[in-house]
């Protein structure tokens, strides 16, 4: 633990600063970049780190704000997850595929952030491709959290929940499959959302999994995510998945008190498996909604259990349809090798892709396969209706669902390279709701072993609101978002 | 259930992904793991159950149909591994038994 410093303020308490020209975007920006250069060392979330480009955008915000302009996020330093385009500035992916790619155009929720005045840091580490949860699957080394470098930060996002965790950046963006924004909020100790699919324009995202894939906001408290959600949110006609949908002000339905408000909380997410460390502190949770006038009732989601079934067959089969595309041709590695067209395509996806990349191609392409699409791919997309029926049916008995969002906190360095079948079920709690297309939020709710615990809630479809609501009334209730880790080198290594 | 080695071979070259004997053994170990685990699927009776392909409520999405600019050759070209004037360069593609 350390003092509060300026890079520990959250977007709310830096705007207040900012009003009231105690503080200047281009000085705000110079302390994040001191900050960065002061913990990297030991965190690495970044990958790029834009010191000119944030200057200059900083200067922008400065001149937009002496002439009277007003927002939640003008003149606020922020990150980007290296999978979402930015013209002209290296998008990776994590991966050594698009090394030196430099996207032609913006992603949509990149240009929403600039037209709001927030000024990029640069882009932070992931899982290669955003397959993984650890963030060790990065072509680039890995990322450390921020409470113990010797343990992973979670993943796929990796990168974007250590830098805010560490007062690298005031907020970043994720993105989040299967729990890729969700889980390392939880395991580094901030708030992540995954919005409901459809909320947010995914133009320029790096797709994965086409009918999972949502972008969401790190910050460190829920009033911050509600602001920047409000951002980012909105139909794009440049991606034909965006809902036409009213976007609210998110952070105006933000209220400590809960009366009248049903919790469902569902036996399938409290099993053997969860550790008892995650388990206490998301019970007592639990105990503080109710004292602060939540209705607590009991829902069941039997189909829990399947959900990763489920998502480790649509996923990969996902990815190998939009991860054909890496061919060598257009952008990205090209082997130098290959002796005619089909060895140079053989070549150049065996050198570019990592291991997890490589699996998850071939998992989803035998999913496709002759012989085995009926057996693989459809009965998974049948379970898919399944558990989102059991969903509807909960949603009528509550308003929101309370969950751990991962079963266990971080996890050392290493531990579950070797097996990725130990490694996929840090996602257990946290796919059901991309399953769905719901929305989900982790916010801090104690900690195990000195380290991070997450509380994950759900809500209907489009329905964010009331998610954040119950987020924001217990984060008020408690002190744990204002804990702050001080990254240190871990001891012996 | 296990994979054999030959099917590896046979997902691989579908794939486009050229591996070497290592990986097609790590591999196989790995995703008959991977199967056996997701089998558990058939423990579950969908036959009245409709498959969901994806969550939104929206279907046929058209875009006007409208003359808008479009990006100049160079930018296009610009993360090109090789090229040739205006295109794309790449191996022979006509010619030669796959």
């Amino acid at each position: 633990m350390r003092p509060n410093s300026l890079t520990d303020c959250t977007v709310a308490e830096l705007r207040t600063l900012l009003d009231n020209r105690e503080l200047s975007a281009k000085d705000l920006t110079r302390a994040y970049l001191d900050r960065i250069s002061d913990v990297e060392g030991v965190l690495h979330s970044y990958l790029t780190v834009t010191e000119e480009i944030a200057l200059t955008q900083a200067e922008e915000a400065d001149s937009r704000m002496a002439q009277g302009e007003k927002g939640p996020l003008l003149g606020v330093p922020m990150a980007l997850k290296d999978l979402l385009s930015t013209k002209g500035i290296e998008t990776t992916c994590g991966s050594r595929m698009l090394a030196g790619y430099r996207p032609p155009y913006d992603a949509t929720a990149y240009r929403k952030l600039r037209d709001a005045g927030a000024v990029l840091l640069g882009k932070l580490n992931m899982d290669e491709f955003a397959m993984g949860s650890s963030t060790e699957n990065s072509a680039f080394g890995v990322t450390a959290n921020p409470w113990d470098s010797s343990t992973v930060p979670g993943g796929s996002s990796g990168g974007s929940a250590a830098a805010v965790a560490a007062g690298e950046t005031a907020f970043t963006l994720g993105s989040d499959t299967g729990g890729s924004v969700r889980q390392p909020a939880s395991l580094c100790g901030v708030v992540g959302m995954k919005p409901t699919y459809g909320r947010v324009s995914r133009f320029g995202l790096i797709a994965f999994a086409s009918s999972l894939d949502q972008i969401g906001p790190f910050t460190r408290t829920v009033e911050d995510c509600a602001n920047v959600l409000s951002v980012i949110s909105g139909h794009d006609p440049l991606d034909s998945t965006s809902a036409p949908v009213p976007v609210p002000d998110f952070s105006e339905v933000l209220s400590a008190d809960l009366r009248g408000v049903r919790v469902g909380v569902p036996a399938e997410y409290f099993v053997e498996g969860v550790e008892p460390g995650v388990e206490s502190a998301v019970r007592a949770a639990i105990e503080r909604l109710r004292e602060l006038g939540a209705e607590i009732v009991d829902v069941s989601l039997p189909s829990t259990g399947y959900a990763l079934s489920t998502y480790y067959i649509i996923a990969p089969a996902e990815v190998s349809s939009n991860l054909s595309r890496y061919d060598g041709v257009r952008y990205g590695y090209r082997t130098t090798e290959g002796n005619d067209l089909i060895d140079t395509y053989l070549r150049t996806r065996d050198q570019g892709f990592g291991p997890e990349v490589k699996r998850r191609v071939m998992l989803g392409t035998y999913a496709l396969s002759a012989g085995y699409y009926d057996a693989y791919y459809v009965k998974a997309q049948k379970v898919r209706t399944l558990i989102k029926q059991e969903f509807d049916r909960a949603f009528e008995k509550c308003d929101v669902i309370v969950t751990p969002t991962s079963p266990s906190v971080a996890f050392p360095l290493g531990s579950r390279t070797q097996d990725p079948l130990s490694m996929y079920l840090a996602d257990l709690f946290t796919i059901p709701a991309n399953m769905a297309g719901i929305p989900g939020i982790s916010v801090p709710c104690g900690f195990s072993d000195g380290l991070p615990v997450g509380l994950q809630l759900l809500g209907r479809a489009f329905d964010e609101a009331g998610v954040l609501r119950v987020a924001h009334a217990y984060e008020r209730s408690c002190d744990w978002h204002t804990r702050r880790p001080e990254p240190t080198a871990a001891s012996g290594a | 259930m296990e994979l054999t080695s030959e099917e590896v071979q046979h997902i691989a070259m579908l794939a486009r992904i050229g591996l070497t004997p290592e990986e097609v053994e790590t591999l196989r170990s790995q995703l008959s793991g991977i199967l056996a685990h997701v089998n558990q699927l058939n423990e579950l009776d969908t036959e009245a159950i409709p498959p969901t392909a994806q969550v939104v409520a929206l279907s046929n999405v058209f875009a006007a149909d409208e003359v808008r600019p479009s990006f100049p050759p160079e930018e296009m070209l610009a993360n090109a591994p090789d090229r040739e004037g205006n295109s794309f360069k790449v191996k022979a593609v006509l010619g030669y038994e796959t």
